[in-house]
């Protein structure tokens, strides 16, 4: 993340350096943008902040370390698919879950959806591309998902 | 729509006077939720400034016939692989790829092109490549990349031309 702001800092000093009034405009298209879609990021931190409660962490441990692989699969899709968790949680709990014998292919399908599929994130992916393109992307998305599952439990002698 | 927007608000207020009651009478559930809100607001708040500004730094400063010609129509396989680049850069997740690929559409990027920026924005970005790795092993990663990322591709290009056929246009003024 700081990285970011490094970035972010260098290419503001260049252009305020090389153009002060283009950097301005910059600056406001920059603040209108955010201020346009800052809604529909208030939507999302706030199902955010509610999915978290009913589904914490140790209830995502319990269902994906608690059932055999097949069935975990389905779980760890479910709830990929509807939390959203940045990857300092993600992997760590993965790793924790991986060393209590949770299969690889469960991981694979709750780390993959997470990534891919955004229930979540849906609020903002439809104010900039429309509900259609949202769900499509989705689905697709779910199904790659699966794809990654299957093979990983392939490659990892899991399945056959 | 204004009778959607009425409904959101009114959402919206409800759930803050619902974390405000909570937090006066010591409502567990509610102070909880509204711990995650600010928590989770926070982080957001440590991405999105950087973020939109480098937005509006593209805006004003790359040239429309530079993304058409390396992101457009013409730039045939070399359009995907800037795409996967620079989701490999990008931060955050596909929260901030939205915003960014849709820049990039309004400067003359092509569907499949961003669709694939933002599928690759998912599961490729660099930091998060490196710390799956560390957890869960690298031929895990490995194979989870190789196979995922000609997936998106393949469906990003799918996508982009059933879209591109019906006469799709990406309309918000956001």
């Amino acid at each position: 993340m700081m990285y970011l702001y490094i970035v972010a800092g260098l290419a503001i000093l260049a252009s305020f350096l090389a153009d002060r009034k283009r950097t301005l405009k910059a600056v406001k298209i920059a603040a209108k943008r955010f201020v346009n879609i800052l809604p529909a990021f208030l939507t999302m931190i706030i199902l955010v902040s509610i999915i978290l409660f009913l589904i914490p962490d140790e209830v995502i441990s319990n269902y994906l370390a608690g059932s055999n692989k097949f069935i975990g699969v389905i779980f760890a899709s479910f709830f990929g698919s509807i939390t959203l968790m940045p990857g300092f949680i993600a992997f760590p709990l993965s790793g924790i879950l991986l060393e209590k014998g949770v299969a690889y292919m469960v991981l694979a399908a709750f780390t993959t959806t997470l990534m891919m599929v955004g229930i979540l994130t849906a609020p903002i992916e439809k104010a900039y591309f429309g509900m259609k393109v949202t769900i499509i992307r989705n689905v697709m998305s779910l199904f790659i998902a699966l794809i990654v599952t299957v093979m990983i439990g392939i490659f990892f002698g899991e399945i056959f | 729509m204004k009778r959607n927007d009425i409904i959101k608000i009114a959402g919206i207020s409800g759930y803050f006077l619902f974390l405000i009651i909570s937090l006066m009478v010591g409502f567990n559930p509610g102070k909880e939720i509204g711990y995650n809100f600010g928590s989770f607001s926070l982080d957001m708040l440590k991405i999105l400034p950087g973020a939109f500004l480098l937005i509006g730094l593209f805006e004003v400063w790359v040239k429309r016939e530079t993304i058409e010609k390396h992101f457009g129509e013409a730039s045939g396989v070399r359009g995907y692989i800037w795409a996967v680049l620079l989701a490999g850069i990008t931060v955050g997740g596909l929260y901030v790829a939205f915003p960014v690929a849709y820049s990039l559409y309004g400067k003359g990027a092509k569907l499949s092109v961003i669709f694939t920026y933002m599928g690759a924005a998912a599961i490729c970005r660099v930091p998060m490549t490196i710390f799956e790795a560390s957890f869960l092993g690298i031929k895990f990663t490995v194979i989870r990349l190789l196979v995922s990322l000609p997936l998106v591709i393949v469906a990003s290009i799918l996508l982009g031309n059933y879209l591109t056929k019906r006469n799709y246009k990406i309309m918000a003024g956001k």
